[in-house]
């Protein structure tokens, strides 16, 4: 049920991905995604693919864990494929009713499944192996540069971590909240579309108040304990690069190097 | 006979490093008209019990059979279980949403398929029974006092009219008044004829109050028996991060120093009498 829902959050075990530096681990999923969208061809797709399941094997993260988030996912994913399959131009492969099958765009619809799967599961194993608070040091570290453009880059990296933070205590609160309604014998899985959208005002009030109610709460927290910002603001374990961030930066490099030479050799 | 459970097993998170056992072999028999205390530690699984009640949480393993049906029966109807057995959670928050708590009280009457104005009658009642002042209930419930907001939520199960109502924690972050008002209603409830469970962590809460107490530690029923007998162990459930009543303690000092009193006094009123009696020579105590 609600409680399936594990996209964004963070599965605590020991692995190598695990204690690399939150930065290396930011830089390495932006390049990961670039290599996605770079080139169309088999043999790049072949070496991302190589590079995601050893990722996985290193993370420690359960396949079963991280196909359980993905489940919330598959309408998305099926929506994109049906609207590339019957929209895109050109080699009918055959037709029935008004709608054509094309050779093109069962390839493109093909492709983009791949890119999006991998997209988010690439992206999950960062929440997966990053605590909220390690995610948000390496944010703020990387986009220092922004200072200099007068962008809150502290404020935005907390606010990050905030909203990462509250998933899963928001999602538990639903979960309360849904089997309180039903004690009362709410419904919320019969009827037509427009009664279950209305069974879920019942839901969505506490769940806004509940959520107003604590970040009140956490604000006064925080300024209880004098929090002003980022101006002048010390950490008590400040981020560093170890060895295993050089060794991942170079397997980093030689990865993209190889989608690269992939990409110009065989441009299908 | 109300329920009758039967080695029900609920896992968390099964086959995977996180996985816990709420729930582990637990079996017993609720009749119908009585009133159980059901308490625990934090985590030792009474919260994830009495949800199964109620169908709202489903068995690893094991049965519930209420008034003699199987509620995992494919036939069985577990929405129209949660009219018969009412379950209040912890905090009102979760549930109240509507504008008025008038209206929100409606909302479980109304979810059973009755009229405006059958609803509107029963959620009267419920409200009346809670003693709620008329003056509230054309108010926002988000605007009431803790105290009230208890009240309102459990007129919201109430105005079903349930046979057995649940009411977990009731008493929790409530001012000692606001506490035994609450918990004197719900002994009227009882005295209405329902079958009540109580869930605490409190022992004061519940020894002034219920016939049968249930003490739950790490997903299992360890003791089931009166209040007076559990209390007795209460070395043993301090083992388990509970308490026994003061009253027990001062009890069990007294009998230190040979006095006869009854150790197995667990409300003010009884300690003070066996004392009491003490001092008028007779030695009735120590049963």
């Amino acid at each position: 049920m609600i409680r399936d829902i594990t996209i964004g959050q963070y599965y605590q075990t020991k692995s190598a991905l695990h204690s690399l530096d939150p930065r290396t681990k930011l830089i390495g999923v932006l390049v990961y995604l670039v290599s996605l969208f770079l080139f169309n061809s088999i043999s790049v797709y072949i070496i991302a693919t190589i590079f995601l399941v050893s990722v996985i094997i290193l993370s420690r993260v359960p396949l079963s864990y991280i196909l359980k988030g993905m489940k919330s996912m598959v309408f998305i994913l099926l929506l994109t494929v049906i609207f590339n399959i019957f929209l895109t131009p050109g080699v009918p492969v055959f037709t029935f009713w008004k709608f054509r099958v094309t050779k093109e765009g069962l390839i493109i619809a093909g492709y983009t499944a791949i890119r999006l799967l991998y997209l988010i599961v690439g992206s999950s194993l960062l929440t997966f192996t990053t605590t909220p608070n390690n995610l948000t040091d390496g944010l703020e570290s990387l986009m220092k540069p922004l200072r200099a453009f007068r962008v809150p880059v502290h404020e935005v990296a907390m606010m990050m971590s905030i909203a990462l933070r509250f998933i899963p205590i928001l999602l538990d609160e639903t979960d309360k909240i849904m089997k309180a309604q039903q004690a009362r014998g709410a419904d919320f899985e019969h009827g037509n579309i427009l009664r279950r959208a209305k069974s879920l005002v019942p839901i969505l009030v506490p769940l806004f108040v509940s959520a107003f109610r604590r970040a009140n709460d956490l604000a006064m927290a925080m300024e209880a304990r004098c929090y002003r910002g980022g101006d002048g603001r010390s950490k008590m374990k400040p981020l560093k690069y170890k060895a295993q961030d050089i060794t991942a930066f170079i397997t980093l490099a030689v990865y993209f190097a190889a989608v690269i030479a992939a990409g110009r050799i065989s441009p299908i | 006979m109300s329920f009758i459970i039967n080695h029900l097993s609920h896992i968390y998170g099964e086959k995977t490093t996180l996985e816990v056992k709420a729930l582990d072999d637990v079996s017993m028999k609720i009749a119908d008209g009585e009133f159980i205390g059901l308490i625990g530690h934090t985590g030792s699984g009474k919260s994830t019990f009495v949800q199964h009640l109620n169908g709202l949480m489903k068995a690893t393993s094991g049965q519930i059979l209420y008034n003699g049906e199987d509620i995992y029966d494919k036939s069985y109807d577990r929405v129209k279980l949660r009219y018969h057995v009412g379950l209040v959670f912890q905090y009102p928050e979760h549930q109240l949403f509507e504008e008025s708590v008038f209206k929100d009280v409606c909302f479980g009457p109304k979810n059973m398929g009755l009229s405006e104005k059958e609803a509107e009658l029963k959620a009267y009642e419920a409200l009346k029974k809670v003693k709620l002042p008329d003056e509230y209930f054309y108010v926002s419930p988000f605007d009431l006092s803790g105290g009230q907001k208890r009240r309102v939520a459990i007129a919201g199960v109430l105005a079903m009219q349930p046979d057995v109502l649940i009411l977990d924690e009731p008493t929790a972050g409530l001012d000692p008044t606001g506490r035994d008002e609450i918990l004197e209603l719900i002994k009227e409830l009882h005295e209405g004829g329902k079958t009540i469970i109580l869930v605490s962590h409190s022992m004061d809460d519940v020894a002034n109050y219920v016939e049968r107490l249930l003490v739950m530690n790490r997903g299992k029923l360890v003791m089931d028996s009166s209040p007076g007998e559990v209390f007795r162990r209460f070395r043993e459930l301090q083992g388990m991060g509970l308490a026994a009543p003061e009253v027990t303690y001062i009890m069990h000092k007294l009998n230190v120093f040979e006095l006869p009193v009854n150790i197995r006094a667990t409300t003010i009123d009884e300690a003070a009498d066996s004392i009491m009696s003490l001092f008028k020579g007779g030695a009735t105590g120590a049963r």
